[in-house]
């Protein structure tokens, strides 16, 4: 026994003395964890910025460069050779005319496929395979659709360089979008509503119309919404199909005075739209074409972003507000 | 119909014609509820039909672009001048081209997006995510020839003062500008894919004494590797298919190098270059954009099977 106290003294000084060394090390530690911690925040809040100051620049830099165009006969113009005199107007009319094409060709197709998957479809290979070439195509690269429509509308189904080419183009691109949208929207509808409206004796359609479609329509909205902005900035499967640059025309009106008040001729116009005018006055050398490129870009970027801003805060509304 | 009924009712035998009225109408309802099946079934069905068309048009063309060249040509000629009079077929210059600006791409996006989605999905406060959330979205949605405006007219510029050296198109600008436009896919779903992973496996963590920083690093990136895979995976196809923002500002010369400092074509710009042009279907310029279109597609789909196969290796299950 009187052997062993002398070190079990010892053993407890040195321990003690080692934990205080120890206490001493782990304060070091914890506070270089703390600091990593820290600066990881910093790191991280850094990397956030990249993005938010991009945009700002972006947008800053082409409101400046483009601010001399800011006015009403660059839109009310056609392109001209002259930069000063060149304007938007073939161009802007170019766009609503397609993006209107592309919103009945894609809207109706997109929502009904959207509804077929949620609602109807049996868990079989068939469902299986078209969930599959959904999200495929939502990797596409845009430019090859632009490849899929020369082959196809502009050759095979001769369409040639039309509105009606350059929307259904667009509808195929922008339908993952939609069909995507549109599933989410449904799947948030919770099962309660559907049997509801079941015990009252209405058919699957009856539920679907009236009930599914009718709440999802705030969810399919926004994807439709910011498919359409998707749409507006596309350039590449456009200018892939031929759309001309210079157009010193208008497509003939859709709507007339005689009856029957519509004329479809539009339809299969020449066009150009706002992100090709853009492109080709950016491929120019002289400086001057420019700058109505950076008034045009400060347009598209307002439009899409004024619209992608709408469903996103269509999509934060609906979030707050419907509580099942 | 069933006020008609009522009123008929004292001259007919009023069971029987109410039970094969509502099974005519039965029989109506439920013909209707087919056709509509149907209806939505085919448009479910153009999903397919487009992927079909996509790869028939891409091949179909493709196939008469080959029968003028070989493969081994296709693969290890170093030119690409198919409109030239001295026309060589070589794809590798514009797939040098399209993999070093996608290179460039994705060193700006891969660091950047990762780092912003632990510190959105780890660090960021309930009230910073909402607010930069839909910044990020915004930020998607911007077109890409505005992008290509910024490179050429706004961050070649600024390059050039750092490397005078540097020619008014090159690789260098549209990388870095498509990184940035990459960022947000990336940020978004790996953090998504990082808010997926179970509270508790934090808890876990922290009441071992690790900090916040420690358990983002060492538990939640590994259990959320899968996803943060697939969040790289899409910022690879991407990158590969971007056009605009290289049409415009890396050159329109196809150029056998991975030196991000001179200008070269990629896949998606040779195409948008012929496409302008008015080229005659059927004739091997024509073809041409074809086959590097389904190059291009190849690409991408060999990244995307790459991702599936690595998501696969490191899934984890909890």
């Amino acid at each position: 026994m009187t052997t062993h106290a002398p070190i079990t003294n010892s053993g407890n000084a040195i321990s003690q003395s080692a934990v205080l060394e120890n206490l001493a090390e782990v304060r070091v530690m914890i506070r270089r964890r703390k600091r990593n911690d820290y600066l990881f925040s910093v790191i991280g809040l850094l990397a956030l910025m990249v993005g938010l100051i991009t945009l700002l620049t972006l947008f800053i830099n082409l409101v400046m460069d483009g601010y001399p165009r800011f006015n009403l006969e660059f839109l009310g113009n056609y392109p001209s050779r002259r930069a000063a005199h060149a304007g938007l107007l073939s161009a802007w009319v170019g766009s609503i005319l397609v993006m209107l094409v592309t919103f009945v060709s894609a809207v109706p197709m997109g929502v009904a496929a959207g509804i077929y998957l949620e609602e109807y479809a049996k868990k079989n290979w068939l469902a299986d395979l078209i969930e599959i070439n959904v999200s495929n195509l939502a990797g596409v690269p845009s430019i090859v659709y632009g490849l899929l429509a020369l082959g196809l509308f502009g050759y095979i189904l001769d369409l040639g360089q039309s509105i009606l080419t350059a929307g259904l183009t667009l509808g195929l691109l922008i339908l993952p979008i939609v069909i995507v949208s549109t599933r989410e929207a449904i799947r948030a509808i919770p099962v309660a509503i559907r049997e509801a409206a079941y015990a009252v004796g209405a058919t699957k359609w009856q539920v679907v119309s009236q009930h599914v479609l009718h709440y999802s329509f705030g969810g399919i909205l926004t994807g439709v919404i910011i498919g359409m902005a998707r749409a507006l900035g596309e350039t590449a499967p456009l200018i892939t199909i031929g759309a001309l640059t210079f157009i010193a025309f208008l497509p003939p009106s859709p709507v007339t005075t005689t009856p029957p008040f519509l004329n479809f001729e539009w339809l299969s116009s020449g066009f150009t739209v706002m992100p090709i005018q853009m492109f080709n006055w950016l491929s120019r050398p002289d400086h001057a074409f420019h700058i109505n490129a950076a008034a045009t870009g400060a347009i598209i970027i307002v439009v899409t972003l004024l619209m992608n801003g709408t469903a996103i805060w269509l999509r934060y509304k609906m979030r707050k507000k419907i509580k099942w | 119909m069933a006020t008609q009924v009522l009123e008929n009712l004292p001259a007919l035998k009023p069971v029987e014609l109410t039970i094969s009225s509502r099974f005519a109408k039965n029989v109506r309802r439920n013909f209707f509820e087919r056709v509509i099946e149907f209806i939505l079934l085919l448009a479910a069905l153009s999903a397919v039909a487009t992927t079909v068309a996509i790869v028939w048009v891409l091949l179909y063309e493709s196939l008469g672009f080959f029968r003028h060249v070989s493969l081994i040509d296709f693969f290890t000629d170093t030119q690409w001048t198919p409109l030239f009079e001295d026309a060589h077929y070589g794809i590798m210059p514009l797939v040098s081209g399209t993999l070093t600006t996608s290179a460039i791409a994705l060193m700006v996006a891969v660091p950047v997006g990762t780092v912003s989605a632990i510190y959105l999905s780890e660090f960021a406060s309930h009230k910073t995510r909402e607010i930069v959330k839909p910044i990020l979205e915004l930020l998607v949605g911007v077109p890409t020839v505005v992008f290509g405006y910024f490179a050429l007219l706004f961050v070649t510029p600024m390059l050039q003062k750092i490397f005078p050296e540097l020619p008014g198109f090159n690789m260098l600008g549209p990388g870095i500008v498509m990184g940035i436009m990459i960022i947000p896919y990336i940020s978004s779903i790996a953090e998504d894919a990082m808010r997926a992973v179970p509270m508790n496996m934090r808890e876990g963590s922290y009441a071992m004494g690790a900090t916040r920083f420690q358990t983002a690093i060492r538990v939640v990136t590994p259990a959320a590797i899968s996803g943060i895979i697939a969040a790289y995976t899409l910022g690879i196809s991407r990158a590969v298919g971007e056009t605009m923002v290289v049409a415009l500002a890396a050159g329109q010369q196809p150029n056998l190098t991975f030196n991000p400092m001179e200008s070269a074509a990629t896949i998606t710009a040779y195409i948008v270059q012929v496409a302008m042009g008015d080229l005659p279907h059927g004739s091997i310029g024509y073809q041409s954009i074809f086959a590097a279109g389904l190059v291009l597609m190849t690409m991408t789909l060999f990244f995307n099977v790459l991702g599936h196969m690595a998501r696969k290796k490191f899934r984890q299950a909890y």
